[in-house]
C-alpha cells in the first residue's frame, strides 16, 4: 500500500489479543479467558466502523484496549500511524485527549459527587487556561445537543435517568474535542427521538470535524444507519468484515444470518399473527 | 380484580428551581396473564413510576396516589418488613442498569443465592442447584464458574442476565423489566424474551415490559403506554397502537425508527411537532378525521 493511504488511516490493530485470568477454586486450577483472539483491521479517518456480535464475545475488551484502559496481552495498536505504547504511564497526553471513550454502563463512569456541569467543564479546565464563564457557557451548550438543558448543570448523576446519564456520558466525551471516538452502545437506552438526535449530531460532528468512530451496538437498525463497514464478532474474533452494503445484502457467516434473522418485527401483519396465537392458545 | 393498579401516581423531587414533577398524575394497571408495555421519552418517570411501586425511591422523593394496590392490597402505606417480603419474592423487578445494580463486592452466585435464601427458604446444596439452572436458563455460559464471578469480571450483556436471573428467581407474580434487554444481541434477547414469555403464560405472571425497543414493543405487549414529560400520552392495544397511533408523540415516535429516515436525517419529534403532544381534536369515533 502507498504512504498515502495509510496516511488517511486514524487506527490500526494487528492482531491484537486480551486474556483474562480467573483465579482458581480451592481444588481447581486458574483459567485463562481468551476475550479477543487476535484481531486486526484498518480504519480511515473520517470513518465509521460498527461493531456488533453476541453478548460476551469481547467486544467492550477490545473497546477498552483502542482507548488504552486494558492492555492487549499481544499484538500492536497504531492511532494516527503512530504506534502507540500500552505499557501503563507511557501515553502521552496528547494521546489520552485524542481518543475518547463512551462506556457501556455510564453510571459506573460517573463520579457521584461531582455535578455535572463540573463533569462536562473539567477537561477544560485542566488543558486550557479558557475562563470558568466560557466553560460554562460551552457546557450549557453541549447539554443543549445532547437533548438536555441549563437546568442539569448542577444536578449530581443519580438525579439522572438511565438514557439521560447515556448522553451525559456522551457530552463528556465530545468535550474533550476527540479525533478517534470509540462508542459502547450508547444508544441503547435512548427512546427513539432522542437516539435519532444524537445519532444525528454525530454525524455533524463527523462531516465538519472529521471524526472517527468505533460504534459497538447490536441495534441492527441502528448499525444499517450510521456504519461504513461493519465487523462481526464472535467468541473474540472478527468473523467477518466488510462495507455496510456488503455484510448487510450478503452476509457470509452463519452467524451473522442468524443475527439477521432473530432482528424483531415491528410490522401490524406480525403483531396481527402474534396476538391471534395467543388467543387461540388461551382459548385452547 | 388487578394485579397491579395505580391511579393518579405523582412523584416530584426538589430542584434549585422548584419542584419537579417527574410522574405527573399516572394510572395504570396490570392484569395477570398479561403484558403492559410502557414506552416514551427518555426522562418521561417510566422508571421513577416503578420504583415508586417498589418503594425503592430515596426520601428526597415526594410522592402522591390515589390508590396503590397490588392484588387488591394497600402497597402504598405498608411496613417496611411487609415490604421486605413482598419485594423480591410476589413483585420482581429487572433494574435498567444492570451493572451498577449488582453489589462488586460480591460474586454473582453469593447474591442470587442470597435472593433464594431469604424468601425461598432453600438449604445450601438446593440453592447452588436452582442458580445453576437460572444461570443456564438466561444463557449464560459455564453457569457453576460463573457463580464465582464478580460483577466486574462479566460483559455488560452477562451482567443483565445476571440481573434477570435474580428477578425471576423466585417465581414472582409481577415482573417489572425496565429495558431488560438492552446490552443484549438479538439472538440471545430473544432467546430471554422467549424465556420471559414461557413463565408469564406458565405461572400467569403479570409483566410490565419498559422499552424504548418497538421491535420488543410488537413481539411482547398486549398493551402499551406511552409516557411523555411524565405524563401518559396513550394507551391502547398493541395492534391499534402500530396500525393507528393517536397522539401527535406517539406518531412522531414511531417515524423516528432509523429503517424511517429521509435521506440522510433521522426524524426527531421536534421536526415532527412543535408544542402539542396531545392528539388533535377529532370528532369521537372518526378516526383520522382532523389529520
Ligand atoms: N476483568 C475480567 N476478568 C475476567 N473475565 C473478563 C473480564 N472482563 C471481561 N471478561 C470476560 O471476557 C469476555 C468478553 O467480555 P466483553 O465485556 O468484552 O464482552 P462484550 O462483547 O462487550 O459483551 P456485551 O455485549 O455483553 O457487553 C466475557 O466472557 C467476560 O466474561
Ligand atoms: N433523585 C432525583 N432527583 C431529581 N430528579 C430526578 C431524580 N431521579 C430522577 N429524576 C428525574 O425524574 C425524571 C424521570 O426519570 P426516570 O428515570 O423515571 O426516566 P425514564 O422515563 O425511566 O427515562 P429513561 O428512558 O432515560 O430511563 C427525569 O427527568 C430525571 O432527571
Ligand atoms: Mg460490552
Ligand atoms: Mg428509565
Amino acid at each position: 500500500m502507498s504512504n498515502d493511504t495509510s496516511g488517511n488511516i486514524m487506527l490500526e490493530l494487528r492482531d491484537i489479543k486480551r486474556d483474562y485470568e480467573l483465579p482458581g477454586g480451592l481444588f481447581k486450577p486458574k483459567k485463562t479467558v481468551q476475550a479477543v483472539k487476535g484481531v486486526s483491521f484498518k480504519l480511515e479517518r473520517g470513518k465509521t466502523l460498527a461493531i456488533v456480535g453476541e453478548s460476551g464475545c469481547g467486544k467492550s475488551t477490545l473497546a477498552r484496549m483502542i482507548t488504552f484502559i486494558d492492555e492487549p496481552t499481544a499484538g500492536e495498536l497504531l492511532i494516527d500511524g503512530n504506534k502507540v505504547d500500552t505499557r501503563p504511564g507511557h501515553l502521552t497526553a496528547d494521546m489520552r485527549q485524542k481518543v475518547q471513550i463512551v462506556f457501556q454502563n455510564p453510571y459506573g463512569s460517573l463520579n457521584p459527587r461531582q455535578k455535572i456541569g463540573d463533569v462536562l467543564g473539567e477537561p477544560l479546565a485542566i488543558n486550557t487556561d479558557m475562563p470558568a464563564s466560557e466553560r460554562r457557557d460551552r457546557a450549557n451548550l453541549m447539554l443543549t445537543k445532547v437533548g438536555l438543558g441549563p437546568e442539569h448543570y448542577n444536578r449530581y448523576p443519580h438525579m439522572f435517568s438511565g438514557g439521560q446519564r447515556q448522553r451525559i456520558a456522551i457530552a463528556r466525551a465530545l468535550m474533550m474535542n476527540p479525533k478517534l471516538l470509540v462508542l459502547d452502545e450508547p444508544v441503547s437506552a435512548l427512546d427513539l427521538s432522542v437516539q435519532a438526535q444524537v445519532l444525528n449530531l454525530l454525524a455533524d460532528l463527523q462531516d465538519e470535524f472529521g471524526l472517527t468512530y468505533v460504534f459497538i451496538s447490536h441495534d441492527l437498525s441502528v448499525v444499517r444507519y450510521i456504519a461504513d463497514e461493519v465487523m462481526v464478532m464472535y467468541f473474540g474474533e472478527a468473523v467477518e468484515h466488510g462495507t455496510r452494503e456488503e455484510v448487510f445484502s450478503d452476509p457470509k457467516h452463519e452467524y451473522t444470518r442468524t443475527l439477521f434473522k432473530a432482528t424483531p418485527k415491528a410490522d401490524v401483519d406480525s403483531i396481527r399473527a402474534r396476538v391471534a396465537a395467543k388467543k387461540a392458545g388461551k382459548a385452547a | 380484580m388487578a394485579l397491579l393498579q395505580i391511579d393518579n401516581l405523582t412523584v416530584q423531587f426538589e430542584t434549585s428551581t422548584g419542584w419537579f414533577k417527574a410522574v405527573d398524575g399516572v394510572s395504570l394497571s396490570v392484569e395477570k396473564e398479561e403484558v403492559l408495555a410502557i414506552v416514551g421519552e427518555s426522562g418521561s418517570g417510566k422508571s421513577v413510576a416503578m420504583l415508586a411501586v417498589m418503594g425503592l425511591l430515596p426520601w428526597t422523593a415526594k410522592i402522591t396516589a390515589d390508590r396503590m394496590l397490588f392484588e387488591g392490597r394497600d402497597i402504598q402505606n405498608i411496613s417496611a418488613s411487609e415490604r421486605r417480603a413482598l419485594i423480591g419474592k410476589d413483585i420482581a423487578m429487572i433494574f435498567q442498569e444492570p451493572v451498577a445494580s449488582l453489589n462488586p463486592c460480591f460474586t454473582v452466585g453469593f447474591q442470587i443465592e442470597e435472593v433464594l435464601r431469604v424468601h425461598m427458604r432453600l438449604d445450601r446444596r438446593a440453592r447452588r442447584a436452582r442458580a445453576i439452572e437460572l444461570f443456564k436458563q438466561v444463557g449464560l455460559p459455564n453457569p457453576e464458574e460463573r457463580l464465582n464471578s464478580f460483577p466486574h469480571q462479566m460483559s455488560g450483556g452477562q451482567c443483565q442476565r445476571v440481573m434477570i436471573a435474580i428477578a425471576i428467581a423466585c417465581n414472582p407474580k409481577l415482573l417489572i423489566a425496565d429495558e431488560p434487554t438492552t446490552a443484549l444481541d438479538v439472538t440471545i434477547q430473544k432467546q430471554i424474551l422467549d424465556l420471559i414469555m414461557a413463565l408469564q403464560a406458565k405461572n400467569g405472571m403479570g409483566l410490565i415490559m419498559i422499552t424504548h425497543d418497538m421491535g420488543v414493543v410488537a413481539e411482547t405487549a398486549d398493551r402499551v403506554v406511552v409516557q411523555y414529560k411524565g405524563k401518559k400520552m396513550e394507551e391502547a392495544d398493541v395492534l391499534s397502537l402500530f396500525e393507528n397511533p393517536q397522539s401527535n408523540y406517539t406518531k412522531a415516535l414511531l417515524a423516528a425508527l432509523p429503517e424511517n429516515a429521509k435521506g440522510d436525517r433521522l426524524t426527531t419529534v421536534s421536526d415532527f411537532f412543535d408544542g402539542n403532544p396531545e392528539p388533535a381534536p377529532s370528532v369521537a369515533g372518526l378516526n383520522g378525521a382532523s389529520a
